[in-house]
Parts: C-alpha cells; structure tokens; sequence
C-alpha cells in the first residue's frame, strides 16, 4: 500500500478499476511470482497466472518468476510468507496473491481486474 | 540452502502421516530428567525453576495475555543466549519492528544494534498485511520457511524466536494450511535443533489464542499479570516441561531495568545449615537475658508490641551491633523514610547515617501498598542477592497484610524466612500488635516460625505507661524469663530490673519511688549505726575521764602520804633537839658522849 511511489502518472484508483472492470489501456503491469523450486505447485501458478494475463492483459504486463531458493535474501524484500505468492508491483497499490491462481475468479478480484462478487 | 530439505510433499495430503510423526516425540521418563539437555535462559531465577533452562534444540511456548512481558522474556533468552553462552539469535518479529524492538529493550539495558553489529543476533521484521492478500488456491509458507532459514544460516544461530507467530492467523484466512504449516514449523525447528521459543496470547478458556499449544508440546510457560485489590503482579508458571522435574507453582516475576527475573521462592524446604555462632542484640542486658550470648545467628527474630514501645529502637540496636561488626545489613522500612529514620535513632544516641556512608548499611523504604506482596518479596529478594547483608530487617512485618490478604502475607513471610535462612541471614521482623489484640499473637501469625521472640509492652501504672521487655521465646538457649524495664535514653536502649512490689510489676515513677523509700531505709540504717558510734565514743570518753580522776586522786593522796612522813621525821628531829635542849638547860651529865663533847668544845 504504502510502497514508494514511482511516479507513474496513470495509476488508477480502485473504484475506477472497479467499474471499469479492466485496467486502463497502455499501462504495463509488473507482476513478480515468487516460488521455491520446480514444484507441481509452482509450474501450476505459473501457468494459470500465464493465462490469465494472456486473457485479460494481452501485451501489457510483464512477469518475474522469482525463485526463493536460489535467492532466499529477496522474501524479506517483499514480505513473502507464503508460496506461491504473486506481487502485483504495477499499477499501484500493491497486491498479494498467495496460492496457486487455480481460481480464476479469486485471482482476477484479488488482480482487481474484476469487482468483488457481492457475496463476498 | 537446508530449507530445502523439508519435504514438501507432506504438507496437507499427508497431514495424518505428520500427525503420527509429532505424537512419537520422545516422552522421557524422570529418571532421564537429569540428562535432557537444556539452554539455559540466563535469566535469574528461571533457571532454577525450569532444571536448567528450556529444552534444548526444541520449541517452547510463551503464552499471556497482552502485556504479560512475553516479548521481554524472548528477548532476553536470545540476548542472554548470544552474550552469556555465545549461541547467536534470530528474532522473527510479527508484531514489532527492528528499530521498535531495539528501543523497546533499551530500557533493560540490551544493546540490540551492537549485538546485530557483531552478528549475534538478527532481527527479522515479517509484515503481514491482510488487506493487501488474496488467497486463491492452495500455497504453503515455504517463504517463511526460507526467511528464517537463512536468517539461521547467516549467523549460524542456536535460538530463535517467533513473536508472535499467531499474528499469521489474522493474515491467512485458509486455517487448514496455516496449522499444517505451523505444526511443520515446529517440526523443522526440532529438525535444525534450535532452541526457539514461540509466543503467544492468551486465549479464552485455552492456554492460546489459537491453540499453538497443540503443536509447541515440550515446554510451555504461562505468563500472567494479575491485578488484584488495585495491585498488579506478574507471576510465572510452567504448564508443562516434558522429560523434567520442574516447579509447579506460580513464580512471581520482576521486570526491571536488569531485564527479567524469576523467584523461585516456593521452591525452599527446611534444609538450612545452622549456626553455632551467636550474635549480639547490641543491647548488653538483652545479650545477658539471652543466654549471655545474644541470638543464634541465621536465625529470625521477632519483636513484638504495642504502637511507640521502641521496636524500631531495637531494631536499630541490632543493626547497629552488626554495623559494628563490620557486617552488611540491610533494612527495609515499611513506615518510615531512611532519613526520618537516621534523624529518630539519632535522638537515642545512634549514628546510623556512618554505616550508610561506609555502605554497611542500606535502608529501602516503600509504601507496603505500593507494591503486591509478590512484588515486594521479589524486590527484597532481588535486593538481598545483590546487596548480601548479613542481617535483615523488616519494620513491620505486619504492613505487609495491607498489601495482600493475611493469609498470602503469612505465605509470603514465610517463603521470606526460609529464603533469609537457607542464605545464613539473621533476620529481625517488627510486628506492632495493635490494642485490643492478644500481645502474645501476630497479625500474619508467624510466631511459629520464628526463633527468639521478644515482647515489648507497655504497663499503665500510677498515670503513666512504661515500657517492659521480656523473652517470650529464643530457641536452643537458656533465656531469662524476667521482665526487664526498658529505657530509652539519650544514650540508647537500657534494660532495667524490675521492682516487683505488693501491686505487682513496679516500673517508672512507681520504680523510682521504692527505690526511693528503699534508699530513705537504708540511711535510717546507717545514722542508727552512726548514733550508736557516737555513743560508744562518748562513753569511752568518759570512762577515761574517770580514770584519769582516780588517777589524781591517788597521786594526791601520795603526795600527802610523803608529806605526812617528812614533817614526822621532821618533828622527830626538833623532838631531839628539844629534849637535847632542854638537858642542857638541865645541864644533865648524863648526855650522849658526843653530844657532850661537841657541845663542850663549842663553848
């Protein structure tokens, strides 16, 4: 949330992503996956996160798979508990996805490329 | 990288396999107890109570409720750990950041920053922010994991600390994995053979929050801070300590600028070594009513009595004889401040104020209120390990009901007193007996437990109260069972024999008047012997008069018997001339020859 704003004039507020339903054109999304290893779990994540972006960001997004057991000094960086989790660095705010994006739905609402559902 | 080595594939599907695995956890028998090993904590008192420490290479569970010094106690065992036993730390901080935790302790006197600086200890700062994570699908906290692996790895650290590690629960909503990953947290820890210790709240009716206790199974402590009649205290108490011996009861804890301490003061019996030696009251005729000697030393002596009969001056007497003797004392006030203290004994010709200066004497004065009885058994606790007095003095003992209850004060007294004695202590406790009391009873009832007992009392008798001082007990000597007056004078305590008359104990004014009446009869006594003297004298006198008299009498007497005889011989010769003559007047021719002759020539 409060994370140092890189001037990035276009950001968003939530409510106009929210109605919208899909981000503002143009804007490149930088998304981070952090995992541990080649596990099922984490070639999962990849691979639903891959489809989601190629569906809703075609073109415009970027990922960085970061593996933590190679680079065990960069989970305190982002506060990464849980594996896999998937940072949203752009468009601000900041988001965590923890798990491995098997609900589409879910990660699309935590993306906020999609409102909330009502009941939830 | 050694996270690498936890088995990733038994995270939920083979939780039951886990399960199994958890329940073998060795469950050592008491005979083993001496042998389990331990890391000791370094934190005073905790130590004795625990055998030891905490397991060693196993997890501990802290619980309390907010503010139960969970945080401090963790704290501790990792700076404690890295500067006395050289085994480094890694903090895991859920709550608290680096720069928050480092101030926090600063107050203890833990350097934080120079113990990170020499890689003693590590200080991770783990946030969680709810509000920032989506959960979809299943993940594991194998971040956590390599987070705090190689923290561990980059100071090579032997303890660890996870504070508070609940607060996971408010981050992730899936509690399935969360449990399953906690209870592989603490397998893993088992595995790396550290020693962790793992916080926790309190929860209602369970030991936690979320009921970590379920997987932290070889040592949980419990921390309280109870507040009972408007006085707090901090108590301590291990729920469970598997493989050990460990105390049971509630140990009262300080949290002060020394860091934590324990008192295991429960833990005391009755195996004290005794002492032959004996020790001065300071009081000369005390000494001689207490066997000559004075009392044992090591042992705890009470006085006694009613408001204003002089058990501070006694007290003072005592401390005073043992200043003297060049040994520490120490004198904890209830009522007054050192320095109305110094002032008052000042008044009966004590100087207090030269032990204090040669640190031979310390006063601490407090409010019995203002602390709990716990606290003030764990502030004199603390004081006289420091300190090492030789003598102790507790002026009232009886204040200390104000702080708690009779019965908690009377537990406390006596955890004190066996305290005092297992360390050789001499203790002398003042209780004021309040009017209307039985004198021969104490408002804690600790006359059983103490060794000499000295009453001070006071007799109204013709207007005036006097003080009166008697042994009612001192064990293992043969004491006085007189009543002794008590003096307080400008020179100190004096004890007085006590005059018993025909209304009974005679003290004060009543003293001084038959001393008085006692000293009219011994003068009558002597002018009586004096008069007789005199009279005798006289009497030689006058005897002698006398017979100097017959004396002249007697030499007048021969005086005129010699008179008598001269004159006849004197008469005798003119009778002779007479006759002679008269013949010549007669011319008789009978003369005697040379009468004739001569008077013939003379012609």
């Amino acid at each position: 949330m409060k994370k140092s704003a890189r001037s990035e004039p276009r950001a968003l507020s939530l409510q106009e992503i929210a109605e919208k339903g899909e981000p503002a054109p143009n804007e490149i999304w930088e998304l981070r996956l952090y995992v541990a290893g080649q596990t099922p779990r984490s070639i999962a994540a990849f691979a639903n996160l891959k489809k989601i972006c190629e569906e809703h960001l075609a073109g415009r997004y970027n990922i960085e798979v970061v593996d933590l057991l190679k680079h065990p000094q960069l989970a305190a960086g982002d506060q990464i508990l849980a594996i896999p989790t998937l940072v949203r660095k752009l468009p601000q705010p900041l988001r965590k996805i923890v798990g491995d994006l098997r609900d589409t739905e879910r990660a699309l609402v935590g993306l906020q490329l999609r409102p909330a559902a009502p009941e939830k | 990288m050694t996270a690498n080595s936890v088995p990733k594939d038994c995270i939920l599907a083979n939780h039951s396999a886990m399960n199994a695995a958890m329940s073998k956890t060795p469950r050592k028998k008491d005979k083993e107890s001496r042998t389990l090993p331990k890391a000791p904590t370094g934190i005073q008192g905790l130590d004795e109570i625990t055998g030891g420490g905490f397991p060693r290479g196993r997890p501990t569970l802290v619980c309390g409720s907010a503010g139960a010094g969970k945080t401090l106690l963790a704290m501790e065992f990792l700076v404690r750990g890295a500067t006395e036993y050289n085994e480094p730390g890694v903090f895991m901080a859920f709550e608290e950041t680096a720069p928050e935790l480092t101030q926090n302790v600063r107050s203890l006197g833990f350097d934080l920053d120079e113990l990170v600086k020499q890689k003693k200890l590590l200080i991770d700062y783990v946030r969680i922010e709810r509000s920032e994570i989506d959960e979809t699908g299943d993940y594991d906290l194998e971040g956590l994991f390599i987070r705090l692996g190689s923290a561990l790895n980059a100071i090579g650290a032997k303890r660890v600390v996870l504070d508070t590690i609940e607060n996971l629960f408010a981050g992730l909503q899936n509690q399935g994995i969360l449990r399953a990953e906690l209870r592989r947290l603490f397998r893993w820890l088992k595995d790396r053979g550290v020693s962790a210790i793992i916080t926790a709240e309190r929860g209602e009716g369970a030991l936690t929050r979320h009921g970590l206790e379920e997987y932290v199974s070889d040592c949980v402590i419990l921390l309280d801070h109870r507040v009972t009649d408007q006085i707090s205290t901090r108590r301590l108490r291990i729920v469970k300590y598997r493989g050990t011996a460990h105390g049971t009861n509630e140990y009262p804890f300080l949290i002060d600028e020394d860091g934590f301490s324990v008192l295991p003061v429960t833990s005391l019996g009755l195996q004290h070594e005794v002492s032959e030696e004996r020790v001065s009251s300071g009081i000369p005729r005390l000494d001689t009513m207490l066997g000559g000697e004075g009392f044992y030393r090591g042992t705890t002596i009470l006085v006694s009595g009613t408001a204003g009969t002089g058990k501070t001056s006694l007290a003072a007497h005592f401390v005073e004889a043992a200043c003297r003797r060049g040994e520490r004392c120490l004198y904890f006030s209830f009522e007054e401040s050192p320095g109305q203290m110094v002032r008052n004994m000042r008044s009966i010709g004590l100087n207090l104020d030269q032990w204090t200066k040669r640190n031979l004497l310390q006063f601490h004065s407090s409010r019995a209120t203002f602390y709990g009885l716990e606290m003030h058994l764990a502030i004199i606790h603390k004081i006289v390990q420091e300190f090492e007095p030789k003598v102790v003095v507790i002026d009232p003992v009886g204040s200390l009901i104000q702080a708690g209850n009779r019965r908690d004060a009377h537990t406390m007294l006596i955890r004190l007193i066996d305290f005092l004695k297992l360390r050789g202590i001499t203790a002398l406790l003042t209780n004021l007996t309040s009017a209307g009391d039985a004198l021969e009873k104490t408002n804690v009832e600790i006359s059983s437990i103490v060794d000499s007992w000295l009453l001070v009392r006071d007799t109204e008798l013709n207007g005036e109260r006097n003080r009166a001082l008697y042994v009612l007990k001192s064990r293992g000597m043969a004491h006085s069972n007189q009543l002794r007056e008590f003096l307080l004078t400008a020179q100190g305590i004096d004890l007085l024999d006590v005059y018993v008359g025909p209304e009974g104990v005679l003290t004060g004014s009543s003293r001084l008047s038959q001393k008085a009446r006692e000293n009219a009869a011994l003068l009558e006594r002597q002018q009586e012997a004096e008069r007789k003297g005199r009279e005798r004298e006289r009497k030689r006198e006058l005897l002698e008069a006398r017979i100097a008299a017959l004396r002249k009498e007697f030499e007048i007497d021969q005086e005129e018997a010699e008179a008598d005889s001269a004159q006849e011989v004197l008469r005798q010769k003119v009778i002779a001339q007479d006759r002679e003559a008269m013949a010549r007047s007669r011319h008789a021719d009978r003369l005697r020859d040379a009468n004739v002759t001569k008077g013939r020539r003379s012609q």
